[in-house]
């Protein structure tokens, strides 16, 4: 069982996807049982998982490996392998959560074409999963690519009014920076071939003998990469597609959009970019354009928040500020720095799922998401309001619930690199209370303004289980930590071992003469690189 | 020339032409039997044109057994090359031909277009084709190309109450006329040169006359170069040589544009590469600088045309010719790469395994299309697929698993082609011609998602649900099966594709040598 325990996980949305094409299309309600019961199948199936990885987590290496190298296509050295480590576990059971959580939540959203959304909705739990698991680089470009086919169909086909220009936009924006990947991976699979004289796309294979690659070739391999992630985190200039898909997207698509599709970036600068190209992403040069520009999202997204009228175009522009601390924590480059940035793609998961699912719940009910509609809504739905004055504190880093854990985590780490670097991220802190409480105020607090809003109803028992997994696991985060920090501690300080090997006694960063002053825009963190 | 004929043809010989004679019969047998059939009966001729391909491919499958382990066998005093090449290329002629006939009997039924001929006109096509593979002679291969050709122009002009038809014929006609014009004057000049028409003379003498003039092509060289590739580029239909494939495959039977788009154009490969590979090959540092231009303008032009197009025909006709740019791309490769190399192989392997899923995807979205044309709807415009999937579900999506697999996006066979392609550009340096090339992907990933949204995200105009003929339900099963599977599971093709280019026993190795 253990050792086919990923496969396990990554085929139960599938199965259902395809049991699900031979429910005739009129049986609405058997569909979304069936779907439903796949859905928690898909958790239920992930959870021995926990205990397993838990008794194991201090081993080094890849845990789970399933398949061998070269097993699936071996005229070309592609494998169907499978294994996790601590940050590929906590993001798979992420994963699943969501998957269910928002499965569950499509059973009134979705009124039509109700078979279709729940099939393209579960090859796209396998492919987010998949993304997670591949220890193969072909393996993982065929999820990476795969998986956008069906989020482009849940975009345009049960999206909001311009949904068309929405689905084609995300698509090729993502599309765009993944086929760049692609060119690298073909590089370092090349690159491999010429060293070792094996073809191979197996990823500890490849760890071996991408950071030989010289200087100037490793940069633009670094950028090729560094492109298909950053537009899928997204990183500040490459942000533009996710406004219009998360405002677009039905619900669940922004809750598995914001909750998992944006980890898949990050993900990828902590497996690949940093153990493949250490030489890279140590450079100061590098490092500082990398800080400068997760630094202009925090405050970026922050500021762009605060001026939305539409709530989920708020929660969307939050994201660019949130992910803006992941990345920040990535190239701090050590452990508080990556650890906490991986904690706060969890958290981001959690508390950014749940907005989604707070602004789908008024969305339902009202058809609208303007903050000018609503006013005193505390007064009709108190339960619906008490829930969301949780999340809301989750997702502004207040002490005693997750976020706070995790942006303290990376501030931490970066502040050990650089005081300014952290000097310019805490904004970034301030300013999501500002948007978050004042949204909170706008739409909560105050007498009903709209007499449409009168007659509204409260979270129906079916809503509040979808909240009930969201809030403990805020809770827990939030108060005991120190499971996760655990699970984490082995692959982050590999990879910090690899990156900077001695760390901490050699610290790359000394060379630098003076920390960074992004004063708002990536120039001067240019000058800053070239000083030296 | 004296003595019993057997001194100069051997059973081999004949083997050899096996599959030739055999559909040549079928066709011929096809024109009889059509005077004696009622209308009602004509679907019968589909049947023997389609029961004439599987003995041909039956022929084919007797030569590849003869052959053995041997890479090659010459015949008929060297005019025919039969290897693996020549092998690989005979299987997928017949295999887009075979689904070409499956869809098209209920198609000439709504044209009131049922005639023995279509079918007849399709294995003549076929045969030539085959001429322009496993020619050595090029000579032979003019005739084959020739054949096709005419047969083609024909078939374009098919529904003969149709003005687009007609136009696209003519036009189709004289264009093509003039192209094979053009390279017979390349071909001449070069016989001029080195005094024989057969590629394994040309050749060394080719390298000899380089040689003598310090690896520099002299004047005439250059001009009996291009001669002779504008008229290769003019039959793939890559720009600028292009302006005939939108208006052809625009107004002919929707049936025959999806023959042209697989069958021909990978006939028309078989050729450029037989003779750009085999006969011209010392001379490819004079033209790979004119394949890089080519296929850029083409990867360019086809894409940027195929945005603003409306009708579904045209847009996978600029699809097509942007594919032709791809293709290049591993020619390009394979032609600059050491010798002998990963990246060469690769580069070879990548146009051979692109012609190769490319003959199902696309024959899989013409069928779709194919099946949109009523007694009343034409149905190649992109309206007339809105709704698709509310009229057909099914199709739908198997359009849209068509249109993923052109655009490149794995797991699905559009990939591999384009994987071995950008892998043998890494391999042999082209960094830059990669990025464009994958560029050009994504661009043209928009005219697809067109196409997908028109039929996912649109209501339909016409409500009814639309009839699927058996044969169509055939064509389409069989071309969206493989085209998943080999994406799912591609190592059995990829191995077939290895095993014709023969690897260390390749034809091109032997030449070089």
């Amino acid at each position: 069982m253990q050792s086919h325990i990923l496969s396990i996980i990554l085929f139960t949305p599938l199965a259902g996807a395809i049991l699900l094409l031979f429910v005739p299309k009129e049986n609405k309600n058997a569909i979304r049982w069936i779907a439903n019961i796949f859905a928690v199948a898909g958790l239920f199936v992930s959870l021995p998982l926990v205990p397993w990885f838990w008794a194991q987590r201090a081993e080094p290496g890849f845990k789970f490996i399933e398949g061998a190298a070269n097993n699936w296509i071996p005229s070309i050295g592609a494998g169907y392998v499978l294994g996790i480590d601590g940050i590929s576990f906590l993001l798979i059971m992420l994963t699943t959560l969501l998957g269910w959580i928002s499965i569950l939540s499509s059973w009134t959203a979705i009124e039509e074409r109700v078979k279709e959304y729940y099939v393209w909705f579960l090859v796209l739990q396998t492919g987010m999963l998949g993304v997670f698991m591949a220890l193969d680089f072909f393996l993982f470009f065929v999820f990476w690519e795969a998986m956008l086919v069906p989020m482009y169909l849940l975009i345009g086909i049960w999206g909001g009014p311009r949904k068309l220009y929405a689905a084609i936009k995300f698509f090729l924006y993502t599309l765009f920076g993944s086929v760049l990947m692609l060119l690298g991976i073909l590089f370092l699979y090349f690159h491999h071939h010429e060293i070792t004289s094996i073809y191979t796309f197996s990823i500890p294979e490849l760890y071996k003998t991408a950071p030989q690659i010289p200087f100037n070739y490793a940069i633009w391999l670094f950028l090729a990469f560094f492109l298909g992630f950053a537009i899928k985190v997204p990183m500040f200039p490459f942000h533009t597609w996710l406004p219009d898909a998360h405002v677009e997207a039905p619900t669940a698509g922004s809750v598995i959009l914001a909750g998992v599709l944006l980890k898949m970036g990050t993900y990828g600068f902590v497996r690949f970019s940093l153990p493949f190209f250490p030489g890279v992403v140590t450079n100061p040069r590098v490092r500082g354009w990398m800080i400068g520009l997760s630094i202009v999202g925090i405050i970026y997204g922050a500021l762009v928040s605060l001026m939305q009228k539409d709530m989920k175009k708020l929660v969307a522009y939050s994201s660019v500020s949130h992910l803006g601390f992941c990345t920040l924590g990535i190239f701090a480059l050590n452990p508080a720095g990556l650890s906490g940035s991986v904690l706060q793609q969890i958290n981001h998961g959690i508390s950014t799922g749940a907005l989604f699912l707070i602004v789908g719940v008024l969305y339902e009910r009202r058809h609208t998401r303007e903050i000018a509609e609503y006013g005193g809504i505390s007064n009709v739905m108190p339960v619906y309001a008490t829930i969301t004055m949780i999340m809301f504190l989750s997702s502004m880093g207040l002490p005693l619930l997750n976020g706070f854990v995790g942006e303290f985590t990376i501030l931490q780490g970066t502040f050990m690199e650089s005081r300014a670097w952290a000097a310019w991220a805490v904004p970034g802190v301030i300013l999501a209370a500002a948007y978050l409480l004042w949204l909170y105020q706008r739409v909560f607090f105050g007498t009903v303004t709209n007499p449409k809003n009168e007659k509204l109803h409260d979270l129906t028992p079916r809503e509040v289980l979808l909240f009930v997994p969201l809030i403990a696991a805020a809770f827990w985060i939030g108060l005991y930590p120190k499971p996760f920090f655990e699970i984490l501690e082995q692959p982050v300080n590999q990879i910090v071992q690899t990156v900077r090997p001695g760390y901490p006694s050699k610290d790359v960063n000394a060379a630098v003469p003076a920390p960074l002053t992004p004063a708002g825009s990536a120039v001067p963190v240019t000058e800053a690189g070239g000083n030296q | 020339v004296s003595g019993p004929i057997s001194q100069y043809f051997s059973g081999m010989d004949y083997l050899i032409a096996l599959p030739i004679i055999l559909l040549t019969l079928f066709a011929l047998g096809i024109l009889l039997i059509d005077l004696m059939l009622p209308t009602e009966w004509k679907w019968t001729n589909a049947l023997v044109a389609f029961v004439g391909i599987l003995f041909a491919a039956a022929g084919v499958w007797k030569i590849q057994s003869a052959l053995g382990p041997r890479p090659f066998q010459f015949g008929f005093m060297n005019a025919v090359f039969m290897d693996r090449f020549a092998i690989f290329f005979f299987y997928l002629f017949l295999a887009g031909a075979a689904l070409a006939i499956v869809m098209s009997v209920r198609y000439l039924e709504i044209e009131r277009e049922n005639h023995g001929e279509y079918y007849s006109l399709i294995l003549f096509s076929v045969v030539g084709m085959m001429c322009m593979a496993a020619g050595y002679d090029v000579v032979l291969i003019f005739i084959g190309l020739e054949l096709m050709a005419i047969s083609t122009y024909v078939l374009v002009g098919f529904l003969r109450t149709d003005r687009r038809s007609n136009e696209a014929s003519l036009k189709y006609l004289l264009l093509g006329a003039f192209s094979s014009g053009i390279f017979a004057y390349g071909l001449s000049l070069i016989y001029g040169l080195t005094g024989s028409t057969n590629l394994g003379i040309i050749a060394p003498r080719l390298t000899q006359l380089m040689g003598q003039n310090q690896n520099h092509a002299n004047p005439v060289i250059v001009l009996a170069l291009l001669a002779t590739a504008t008229g290769l580029l003019f039959k793939i239909a890559a720009v600028p040589f292009h302006q005939w494939a939108p208006d052809a495959y625009e107004g002919a039977p929707t049936s025959i544009t999806a023959f042209m788009s697989v069958a021909v154009k990978a006939a028309a490969w078989a050729m450029l590469l037989r003779i750009l590979l085999w006969g011209m090959f010392p001379l490819r540092e004079v033209y790979v600088p004119f394949l890089i231009f080519v296929s850029v303008a083409t990867m360019t032009a086809a894409n940027f045309a195929a945005l603003t197009q409306n009708n579904l025909k045209r847009l996978l006709a600029y699809s097509s010719i942007a594919h032709v740019g791809y293709m290049l791309l591993g020619l390009i490769a394979l032609a600059t790469a050491e010798f002998p190399s990963d990246a060469m192989f690769d580069g070879y392997k990548g146009i051979l395994l692109y012609l190769m899923v490319y003959t199902f995807m696309n024959l899989g979205a013409f069928a779709v299309i194919t099946s949109l044309r009523q007694r009343d709807v034409i149905g190649d415009e992109i309206d007339d697929i809105a709704g698709l999937y509310f009229r057909s579900p099914t199709e739908a999506v198997l359009m849209l698993i068509f249109l993923l697999s052109l655009a490149g996006i794995p797991p699905l066979a559009g990939f591999y082609g384009k994987y071995f392609i950008f892998l043998s550009l890494i391999e042999s340096g082209h960094y830059i011609l990669a990025a464009l090339g994958v560029l050009y992907a994504v661009f043209g990933l928009y005219y697809y998602l067109r196409i997908a949204n028109n039929m996912f995200m649109r209501p339909a105009l016409d409500k009814e649900r639309l009839p699927i003929s058996l044969g169509m339900r055939f064509a389409l099963g069989v071309t969206a099966f493989l085209t998943v599977y080999i994406g799912i599971f591609p190592e059995h093709f990829i191995r077939l594709v290895n095993w014709s280019v023969g690897m260390s026993s390749s034809p091109v190795a032997s030449l070089i040598r």
